[in-house]
């Protein structure tokens, strides 16, 4: 018996270690990291992000972040409260590595009213810190954490009322990038999605009170990348090369809204999905819970300007979930092409289609008095009707559209010319000995301008300098 | 010590004359029970007759008691019971600075010494439940928890960073008669601490079900709860020594006492 008893104990704690996760494993081995010197951490605001940790030894970080309640800009003209974690919303990004010791000082300024801590993910313990953190205004309040689990984490102000500190801007991002640091990238950038109830409407000037009704309804009057309308956009917009591999760490403060982070024109390579370990390959659009957050990197291989949105649609482009990323560098043809041709789509197949205007055909208020002048309006109606699809040069689009230079077709009989333009065209044709079965529409414009676009047709491109007059149109019309 | 708190005793006894008359600009507060934004125990709780000053103490009244107690100086303080913040807008041990006006409320003092400031004038701190029951009046009504303005006048005050620089008196006065309970500056109570709030806001909903279950419903009551949570926490976030910018006090007088 006694000598079973340790067997049993082994087996015993076998079967527990073969019951652990891997996780405990590496929490465990996380958590025995030795820590070497110290390191005041490198804060940064929106929408930077700090040096990666790159290979360095897991270190004694110390990070000082200031509360501040300030007024600033949610879009133009809308002022809003903001309560912040070092003075930008969302606050300040942090960046570790694990096994970091984080000594973590928080200070709320002596000017707030209200008082604050933090809740970071990123912590195991009670709270995430948010207990040992509450601090009043005018003081400060320090504590520790050990970063045990490497990936990307919310942070935000869990204080009564909660939602209301949410709202009002408190969250942010820490990283805790694995040994050896995240592969490297070209560019990365720090974005946070947020919502926003105000008392007015969306727009609606002066400063502008947290509505907690709203709030509690989850209608929000904003939603809003990096804490305003425009923190992304125009100058503010974050840049990059072609060919370069850009990484967004993405997070998401809501309060309440949950975010489908897409970029318009392009694929996400690689996605840590909820900002962890998964990698997910191929993405066009991450969901974002409310306090959570995705790493998404992406090689950018085409120039141009690239939105960044929430695709819950409204949200961007009513509400603000808008941002820009402009690239630039050589085009990329094979890859895309840029716009190759218009054409006017037919559903309904061959036959003579109106142009969706109206039916009325406005007579031109200044008839052309001389040649001259008929050649001046004919040509501005040409580039308005027919340029698109015969040219500038009257060269037309081979196998498309039949030319107007020295056409045969077009000089051989003015009335047919005029009757093509009044009433429409369609089926085979043969101009200059090519064949072409397609479709023009009936041009709604006025005996003048038929006559004067003919006119100038005629007198353009070695054709054969026919004059139409507008009794000779109006002869045509009238069969 | 004994005889120190006794001698403080006598200091204030004889100086006590030479003050304000301890009644002057405070108003009857009419008792009645009721139930707080955020309670302790109960629901309901009871206010017995008080009375309470009008306005909050003014620059010029602790310059005043700092005359006469000397122990309250900021070089004589001990810093047991006051910060290192403690009356840090002050120049000197009796003069505040020249951008103070004597009418503003005064701030930067610590529990400690707003409890003596009113023993010595024969009054004390409000109880929590005392000074948010006369708090709950607007300007006509005494119990205005109900009305949508009221709401968020309070909650515009509590969100628009620095306006401490505010005068004495120049909120309306509430349908008791007080002036400058919100929108002025937070005010220490006697019990500020005896509400529990943790640092863990979301933890202390488990401890209190009373906040809740008294307030499921998304309504104005509601709405009201985030007015009184945010009180209940810049309580909670304080220690009898600390001393804030935007904290001052005022004191109440019981009824019997003043019968003696």
């Amino acid at each position: 018996m006694k000598t079973l008893q340790p067997i049993v104990l082994f087996l015993a704690l076998l079967i527990l270690s073969c019951g652990d996760s891997e996780k405990q494993e590496q929490q465990t081995a996380t958590a025995e990291i030795p820590v070497r010197r110290e390191m005041i951490a490198e804060l940064t605001a929106p929408p930077n992000v700090p040096t990666p940790v790159g290979r360095r030894k897991a270190k004694k970080l110390i990070v000082n972040m200031e509360i501040l309640e300030e007024e600033g800009e949610l879009t133009d003209g809308v002022k809003y409260v903001y309560w912040t974690f070092g003075g930008s919303v969302p606050g300040s990004f942090i960046r570790t590595r694990v096994g970091d010791e984080v000594e973590f000082t928080l200070s709320n300024h002596p000017d707030n009213k209200l008082p604050h801590n933090i809740d970071l993910h990123a912590v195991t313990g009670p709270g995430g810190g948010a207990e040992s953190s509450f601090v009043a205004p005018g003081h400060e309040k320090t504590f520790s954490f050990k970063t045990l689990n490497p990936g990307l984490y919310v942070y935000h102000c869990a204080t009564a009322p909660v939602g209301m500190h949410i709202a009002n801007g408190m969250y942010g991002l820490i990283l805790v990038e694995p040994e050896g640091g995240l592969p490297q990238v070209d560019k990365e950038y720090y974005i946070m999605q947020g919502d926003f109830y105000t008392k007015g409407k969306n727009g609606e000037r002066g400063l502008q009170p947290f509505d907690m009704q709203k709030a509690v309804d989850e209608n929000a009057d904003y939603v809003v990348f990096n804490g305003s309308v425009g923190a992304l956009t125009g100058d503010n917009a974050i840049t990059a090369k072609v060919g370069e591999t850009i990484r967004l760490y993405v997070g998401n403060g809501g309060p309440n809204l949950v975010s489908s982070f897409h970029v318009i024109g392009e694929i996400f390579d690689k996605v840590h999905v909820e900002g962890g370990d998964l990698i997910n390959e191929n993405v066009q659009t991450t969901l974002i819970p409310a306090g959570g957050a995705a790493i998404v990197e992406f090689r950018v291989d085409v120039p141009g300007t690239f939105i960044l949105v929430d695709h819950s649609i409204f949200r961007a482009f009513n509400k603000g979930a808008l941002g820009m990323l402009k690239v630039e560098g050589e085009k990329e043809k094979k890859i895309y092409s840029g716009e190759i041709r218009e054409g006017i789509y037919l559903p309904e197949g061959p036959g003579i289609q109106n142009m969706p205007t109206t039916n009325e055909i406005v007579e031109s208020e200044i008839p052309a008095k001389s040649f001259e002048e008929q050649m001046e309006f004919g040509k501005q109606i040409y580039m308005q009707n027919c340029f698109a699809c015969h040219q500038n040069e009257g060269q037309g689009i081979p196998n498309a559209f039949p030319p107007l230079a020295k056409s045969d077709y077009l000089n051989a009989n003015v009335d047919r010319a005029i009757g093509v333009v009044v009433n429409g065209l369609s089926g085979e044709i043969t101009v200059n000995g090519n064949k072409y079965n397609s479709v023009m529409t009936k041009q709604m414009i006025s005996s003048d301008d038929v006559a004067n676009v003919l006119t100038y047709v005629y007198n353009s491109w070695g054709n054969s300098k026919k004059v139409v007059t507008k009794k000779m149109v109006d002869d045509v019309k009238k069969k | 010590m004994k005889t120190k708190v006794f001698s403080l005793f006598i200091v204030c006894l004889v100086v006590q004359p030479l003050m304000f008359g301890q009644t002057k600009d405070m108003v009857l507060i009419e008792g009645s029970r009721y139930i707080p934004l955020y309670g302790r125990d109960s629901t309901v709780v009871e206010v017995k007759d008080f009375k309470m000053d009008i306005y909050p103490v003014s620059t010029e009244d602790y310059k005043q008691f700092l005359k006469d107690n000397p122990k309250w100086r900021t070089s004589k303080v001990v810093s047991l019971f006051a910060d290192k913040s403690y009356l840090t807008n002050w120049k000197t041990d009796l003069e505040p600075n020249d951008s103070i006006h004597p009418n503003t409320p005064v701030n930067y003092v610590s529990w400690f010494a707003a409890k003596a400031y009113c023993d010595c004038q024969n009054k004390r701190l409000p109880t929590i439940d005392e000074w948010e029951y006369v708090a709950m009046a607007d300007e006509t009504t005494k119990d205005a928890r109900v009305k949508p303005s009221y709401n968020a006048q309070i909650l515009a005050w509590y969100e628009a960073p620095r306006t401490k620089e505010n005068r004495i008196g120049e909120t309306p006065k509430n349908a008791w008669g007080v002036y400058d309970l919100h929108g002025l500056v937070w005010e220490w109570t006697l019990d500020f601490n005896s509400v529990l709030i943790t640092g863990e806001s979301r933890k202390d909903v488990d401890k209190d079900s009373n906040l809740f279950c008294g307030s499921a419903a998304v309504n104005a009551t509601d709405l009201m709860n985030y007015a009184a949570f945010m009180r209940y926490a810049i309580r909670g976030s304080l220690k009898a020594k600390y001393s804030m910018k935007n904290l001052g006090f005022r004191c109440v007088q019981d009824i019997k006492k003043e019968n003696k």
